[in-house]
């Protein structure tokens, strides 16, 4: 019992993380059909710029300032750089989207260096909120939670009941009738995107310090925030915090769990032969091939993902 | 440009190559990642070979008047990324090469290196190992060709084994390490000695994850405090190392951890207060071994590269033995400087250094520290800013590290 509560409550934090940093990238989706590589790179983006304000101001100023900077950035990238490699196609903005992914990476490495930077947790979320079953459950990860949760509801009621929201889903699927009606849709697209990357901005700010602000942190999530996308539904923003839910507990539960694969067929009566490589592997060993495995499945048995609107 | 300007630009580049002629260098190739995820690991062992050549040798007269001098090939931590560097570094003339992360690109080195020794006998490299700890790299596999200047897994697990011996308070042990060659030999290492020293110590749990890959260590920790381990030994490095112990400081598990890397390469920023009196350590120095020598090139050496922190004693022995080894032997033949190297017996600040003969695996002094609050005496020093710094618990001498080998060397 104790497991399972304290591994549901490491799946759901960890899953709501997940959901931070893919909306943004599901938001661009759906609204701009454009898959962004350097999705994960906005979010290094925002943890190194957290940190620079951090060692000037503190963390809170950071917390506001950070994804705005971001955004800006993002916003300025898809007006200078993607809407004129949008003439030439998809395949002409994810080329550049991936280029972009490793420009970042550089730039990172030209300003702060190639080692991790002393980015901390502020001494106010530095502590303990509860204590179940003898195990803490810290402060910054309830704040997590809740930044996370309220970018799902702030999110919601900006496209859904908010006059700005109307237009840009409008845009989406009737650009030239929006345009017709006098509306930018060029500069529409453009919030849209430096909106999306202020979202991972906010999840760098947040991300950075409870793990660790280096230039490989944009690698290590780069693939995972693909899998959810792919996963609840390309496009929906409820089928991307469902995905992430999902997919944060199932890391969580199957780093728990001891039993090896045969045991698994043993389950479902099929005798898996002895002293093969695979069969002994436990399924904590493949905790972290688990949400590929499933996307895999996803794609194969439901393509449009859990939530997604559309087949293709 | 008329013909009369070529030609004078023609005898400036011929000056300029005889004169740099003149002052022959002693090459050596550093192949290891300059590139991806462990840049910064490579990046830090490269500035210090070149600082420790520049203050060590070269400062000091050089090797029989020339200068030594460390040249980067990155391998991006590829084995096979690093036999193609290997070649490039011969077509330009290396003979001596140096590479220390990962055994996986070490084993696919001493590899490259035999076979280019047996068929181009006039032409040998040499392989100067400052970290791959694989024990076989010195054992089954072991060659003539090939020098260990750190100390094995098993060696280091041995010492720590050692101390934990006499800690009564141990009773339930958890393992965790990187799912690769290393964490393997680590838990390996760790299993039979436990059993053979202290039988009442319960292995309580296992577990190996991916290497470079987990983001959130929570659900590991969930399972080390199920367990009710007291300690967790780690063969961890870099942010895996980092963010467990993070992890570990989240949840309030109290549990101590062994570690092999704990010391350097952005762990201790990494860590913070989060690891104070909780995280110990095996190596061969650290900031507050008392050395007159080395802390002043360790403080030198943190102000001339910020953002760097001196981490690797071992690369300043291996440069002088080196150095050493080169200017005894009167040559830079590699299979004489090999020579010269075996059974050197090298006085370094901490001690001795001894290069044993049958495994060419280097012996020297080992310290366990723990991280603790900087208080000026016996934590003088904290570690990469943190305010935390490492205090000896246990050393252990040269002769106490030493373990038999199961080298069987080919000698040419």
């Amino acid at each position: 019992m104790e497991f399972v509560v304290i591994s549901l409550l490491n799946g759901i934090t960890y899953g709501l993380l997940l959901f931070m940093l893919s909306s943004g990238l599901t938001l661009i989706f759906s609204m701009m059909g454009i898959l962004n590589f350097a999705h994960a790179s906005f979010y290094m983006l925002g943890a190194y710029f957290a940190y620079q304000i951090s060692t000037w101001t503190g963390f809170w100023p950071g917390l506001l300032v950070a994804p705005l900077l971001v955004g800006a950035v993002g916003a300025a990238i898809e007006r200078y750089g993607l809407r004129r490699a949008h003439r030439y196609g998809h395949v002409a903005e994810l080329l550049f989207t991936f280029g972009l992914a490793f420009v970042v990476e550089e730039v990172v490495h030209l300003i702060w260096g190639k080692v991790a930077v002393d980015y901390r947790i502020p001494v106010e979320l530095d502590g303990t909120l509860f204590t179940l079953y003898d195990t803490d459950f810290p402060i910054y990860k309830g704040f997590m939670m809740l930044v996370s949760v309220g970018m799902l509801v702030a999110l919601y009621a900006l496209l859904t009941r908010t006059r700005i929201g109307l237009i840009i889903q409008a845009a989406l699927t009737r650009p030239d009738m929006v345009e017709a009606l006098g509306h930018n849709v060029p500069r529409i697209f453009m919030l849209v995107f430096g909106g999306g990357t202020a979202l991972a901005g906010l999840a760098g700010v947040i991300g950075g310090n409870a793990f660790v602000t280096e230039p490989g942190m944009a690698a290590a999530v780069g693939s995972i925030v693909f899998v959810i996308v792919v996963v609840g539904g390309l496009g929906s923003l409820g089928g991307a915090f469902i995905a992430s839910l999902l997919i944060g507990c199932i890391q969580t539960f199957s780093v728990g769990l001891t039993i090896s694969i045969t045991d698994v067929f043993a389950l479902i009566g099929v005798e898996l032969p002895e002293g093969s490589q695979v069969a002994r592997l436990t399924i904590t060993q493949m905790a972290p091939v688990l949400p590929y495995l499933l996307m895999v499945a996803i794609l194969i048995f439901r393509p449009r993902g859990l939530m997604g609107a559309r087949e293709n | 440009m008329n013909q009369r300007n070529f030609r004078s630009l023609a005898i400036v580049a011929g000056l300029a190559l005889i004169g740099s002629s003149a002052f022959a260098q002693v090459k050596i190739a550093y192949i290891d990642p300059l590139s991806g995820p462990f840049a910064n690991v490579g990046e830090a062992g490269l500035k210090g070979f070149k600082e420790a050549a520049e203050i060590l040798v070269n400062q000091k007269g050089g090797i029989m008047g020339q200068k030594l001098e460390f040249v980067g090939f990155d391998n991006k931590g590829s084995p096979q990324e690093t036999q193609l560097q290997l070649k490039a570094a011969i077509d330009q003339g290396f003979r001596f090469v140096t590479l220390g992360n990962g055994s996986g690109a070490a084993h696919s080195l001493i590899d490259a290196v035999n076979k280019w020794n047996a068929r181009n006998p006039d032409k040998t490299v040499l392989f100067f190992n400052y970290a791959a700890v694989d024990p076989t790299l010195t054992g089954e596999k072991c060659s003539f060709w090939h020098f260990r200047f750190d100390a094995n897994t098993e060696m280091k697990m041995e010492a720590i084994t050692n101390f934990m011996e006499n800690d009564k308070k141990i009773k339930k042990v958890f393992i965790i390490g990187q799912d690769y060659a290393h964490g393997h030999q680590v838990a390996k290492a760790a299993k039979e000695m436990l059993a053979k020293k202290r039988k009442d110590v319960k292995i309580v749990g296992e577990d190996l994850h991916p290497i470079g890959r987990v983001k959130d260590f929570a659900p590991y920790i969930a399972k080390i405090k199920a367990s009710g381990a007291d300690t967790v030994i780690t063969g961890n490095w870099g942010n895996d190392l980092s963010l467990l112990i993070k992890a570990a400081k989240d949840a309030g598990l109290k549990s101590r951890f062994y570690t092999y890397y704990a010391g350097g390469l952005g762990t201790p920023q990494a860590m913070g207060a989060a690891g104070a009196n909780q995280v110990l350590q095996l190596t061969e120095w650290h900031m507050n071994v008392p050395t007159k020598s080395t802390e002043k090139f360790a403080l030198d050496f943190n102000k001339k590269y910020p953002g760097v922190w001196f981490y690797y004693l071992r690369v300043n022995n291996m440069v002088q033995m080196v150095a050493q080894a080169m200017n005894t032997a009167k040559s830079t033949d590699p299979k004489a400087v090999a020579l010269a190297l075996e059974d050197m017996r090298f006085k370094v600040d901490t001690g001795e250094v001894w290069m044993r003969k049958s495994d060419h695996q280097a012996m020297q002094p080992l310290y366990i520290s723990i991280f603790a609050k900087k208080d000026g005496k016996a934590v003088k020093h904290d570690s990469e800013g943190t305010g935390y710094g490492w205090k000896t618990l246990a050393s252990i001498s040269q002769r106490d590290s030493q373990l038999p080998t199961a080298c069987i060397m080919e000698r040419p």
